[in-house]
């Protein structure tokens, strides 16, 4: 394999990683849809949802181009099973009560807002591109999710028991955040993805500021870690957002929906 | 704590107001219901500004809304219609002069 | 001097029979008022229960770009929930009140969310059919003698034309795709055919409250003038597209200029409102549980407020 190659075969893989992450989340907010504690929250919900499946779109019609066979952002989103999606093991956990899914998503926003800032220098102008333009929505996600956070935590008894409770489940889903391999190394090689060993850090100090803010503990959970997104190896959760996604494409193969 | 009789709380009203574009007046664009102003500045941003129709938004509890009322309207308002004087096409400029202003 | 009720009943109508427009503090007969509350909520509970039959598609829609639309679309049923709630509350009802009379069967909403979504030409179906009647009463509503019912309506109608034209896009697509997509299209077309046109209301002659409305300004156009100008306008776009309408006795009346159709089903339109509809109980069930599941995230917001003032 040339040099070439095996750079556009590692991107295309972490590609898929970044879309398919706004793609499942995007999936799991848009469950919400008409069902939110207040129409002004379903509102912002949809939003954060809208900005997702809108990043899923930039990141997929791109890994296509890399890969370079001609698939499309829908040929990649509809057309892989389980074992071929890249997303974060927590972007597919079920939405549980709005506290959990408020805990998710600030989990995996300042995540992202630290990638995609760095990924915003990226030595691939495209992906640079991307990142830049995400960041400033996932910059408003962080907001959101931050300031649920602490009005969660530092609300009533019933409130902060809840949301203690969702980030004790969660948590187990961090390390998967963070398990860099052969693919990152490569392409940290060529100065286009950042090293996810210096953005822990960074993830780790302002999730505890809002934590320290919310009264919320940070659960001392490392043994159980689950990890795998990279390899495909999921929770059971994803089959069922697949076959709900992907019905139509797949029960009419022939059709073409614009 | 809302009792069985009144099942939902939709917390407090606000007023939004919204600038198009810097240079142009805020204007009024509806209201909202949001817990704190933070929440209500958040919450007006995802209501009033979809389109991108807001480069820059106010919120205001609606409680603090102090208005004129209907009854108010002669003794505020009429006095100004005759001071024509106030207006610039009042006053004559000779003929064969330019005023720009 | 203070003026009795009958003569501020008289300069009311006066001012709206000039053509002037109500506003919140100005005064109001009493049932000026109730009418529009009951309107202005049941309008407001519409959007937001009409978000539940589109927002079951989301999560399948066949493209992402589909998905996005759709997204957006139901975004802003919400939105438009948002503004219409803001504006009757400017009639002194607090929004609480208004959900609690939708939660508990006092409050009216728009019979036609209460029929399933059944296939993905269903959303097509929505925006063209259902927006597009939704577009006919609001446009007349921009209109209406109540300031604040006003404004909203003309910030909804901008936004609803697109609702409005990616349904119809979308029909148009399906039609020109696989044999199994046009029927699809076709079938969405057969059931939403007719709710649709149910969707503008009694004929006059039934309809209790028509004639104060229309004194008030508050309605500008009889149910059955509107309907007829979404039926001329819609058939055209149908034939264009090789739907077919499922009403073999409509035709166009070269004398008239406008299209005749069959008779409504008036007692599926009465059973529906009524709560018998296909879908009534699963709407109304999934609006209470929102709100009965959310008690705790609103009352936690307002106890971090409380904590944190100033």
């Amino acid at each position: 394999m040339n040099t070439t190659t095996e750079k556009n075969s590692a991107l295309f893989e972490y590609l898929l990683r970044l879309g398919d992450t706004s793609l499942i989340l995007g999936h799991r907010l848009a469950e919400w849809c008409g069902h939110a504690p207040i129409l002004e929250e379903d509102i912002a919900l949809t939003n954060i949802s809208l900005d997702h499946i809108g990043q899923a779109r930039l990141l997929l019609d791109y890994a296509g181009k890399i890969e370079g066979k001609g698939r499309s952002e829908d040929a990649l989103a509809y057309h892989r099973d389980a074992r071929q999606f890249r997303n974060l093991l927590m972007a597919e956990q079920p939405n549980g009560d709005f506290g959990n899914t408020m805990v998710r998503q600030f989990l995996i926003s300042v995540y992202n807002f630290h990638l995609y800032s760095a990924l915003s220098k990226s030595a691939d102008a495209e992906l640079a591109a991307i990142a830049a333009k995400s960041v400033k929505e996932v910059a408003y996600h962080v907001r959101h999710s931050s300031d649920w956070l602490i009005r969660l935590g530092d609300g009533t008894t019933e409130s902060h028991e809840r949301v203690q409770q969702s980030i004790n489940d969660l948590w187990i889903y961090v390390d998967d955040f963070f398990n860099g391999d052969e693919v990152d190394v490569l392409l940290m090689s060529q100065n286009i993805v950042p090293d996810l060993n210096a953005i822990r850090p960074l993830w780790n100090e302002t999730v505890q500021l809002t934590m320290v803010k919310a009264g919320l503990q940070i659960p001392q959970v490392n043994s159980a870690m689950r990890t795998g997104s990279r390899k495909g190896n999921h929770t059971e959760y994803l089959g069922y957002i697949l076959a709900e996604m992907q019905f139509l494409p797949r029960a009419y193969p022939d059709a073409e929906w614009l | 704590m809302s009792e069985s009789n009144i099942p939902t709380n939709q917390w407090k009203l606000w007023e939004v107001f919204t600038q198009k574009k810097s240079g142009l007046p805020h204007e009024h664009a509806g209201s909202l219901r949001a817990p704190d102003a933070e929440m209500a500045l958040l919450n007006a941003r995802d209501v009033y500004s979809r389109r991108n129709e807001a480069v820059s938004i106010w919120v205001v509890p609606s409680e603090c809304m102090v208005s004129s009322t209907p009854e108010d309207v002669g003794s505020f308002f009429d006095p100004a219609n005759d001071k024509l004087y106030r207006h610039p096409n009042f006053y004559k400029t000779p003929d064969g002069v330019k005023w720009t202003s | 001097m203070i003026a009795t009720d009958t003569e501020r009943e008289l300069e009311f109508q006066a001012k709206i029979d000039r053509g002037e427009v109500i506003e919140p503090k100005d005064w109001m007969p009493e049932r000026y008022r109730k009418q529009l509350i009951r309107m202005m909520s049941q309008h407001a509970h519409s959007e937001v229960v009409g978000m539940l039959p589109e927002g079951n598609w989301i999560t399948r829609a066949p493209s992402l770009a589909r998905k996005a639309i759709l997204l957006a679309k139901v975004q802003d049923e919400g939105g438009h929930g948002l503004y219409i709630y803001s504006a009757a509350e400017t009639l002194g009802i607090d929004r609480g009140e208004m959900i609690d009379q939708l939660h508990t069967g006092k409050a009216k909403y728009s019979s036609i969310f209460n029929y399933p979504t059944l296939n993905w030409a269903d959303i097509g179906a929505i925006g063209w059919l259902v927006d597009g009647a939704a577009i006919v009463n609001q446009t007349a509503l921009a209109k209406c003698s109540y300031g604040p019912y006003s404004r909203a309506m003309i910030r909804i109608c901008k936004e609803e034309n697109f609702h409005h034209k990616q349904g119809y896009q979308m029909l148009a697509y399906m039609m020109r795709g696989t044999k199994e997509q046009q029927e699809m299209a076709q079938d969405a077309m057969n059931r939403f055919w007719w709710p649709a046109l149910m969707m503008f209301g009694p004929s006059d002659t039934d309809s209790p409250n028509s004639a104060e409305l229309m004194r008030w300004k508050v309605k500008l156009h009889s149910n059955d003038d509107l309907r007829q100008r979404f039926i001329d306008r819609t058939v055209p776009q149908a034939e264009a597209i090789g739907l077919k309408i499922p009403d073999p006795k409509m035709k166009f009346n070269e004398t008239t200029r406008h299209y005749e159709h069959g008779e409504i089903d008036w007692q599926e339109f009465k059973n529906v409102v009524s709560g018998n509809g296909p879908c009534n109980r699963e709407r109304l069930r999934a609006r209470v549980k929102a709100d009965t599941d959310g008690k705790w995230v609103r009352d936690a917001a307002e106890a971090y407020a409380k904590k944190h003032m100033n």
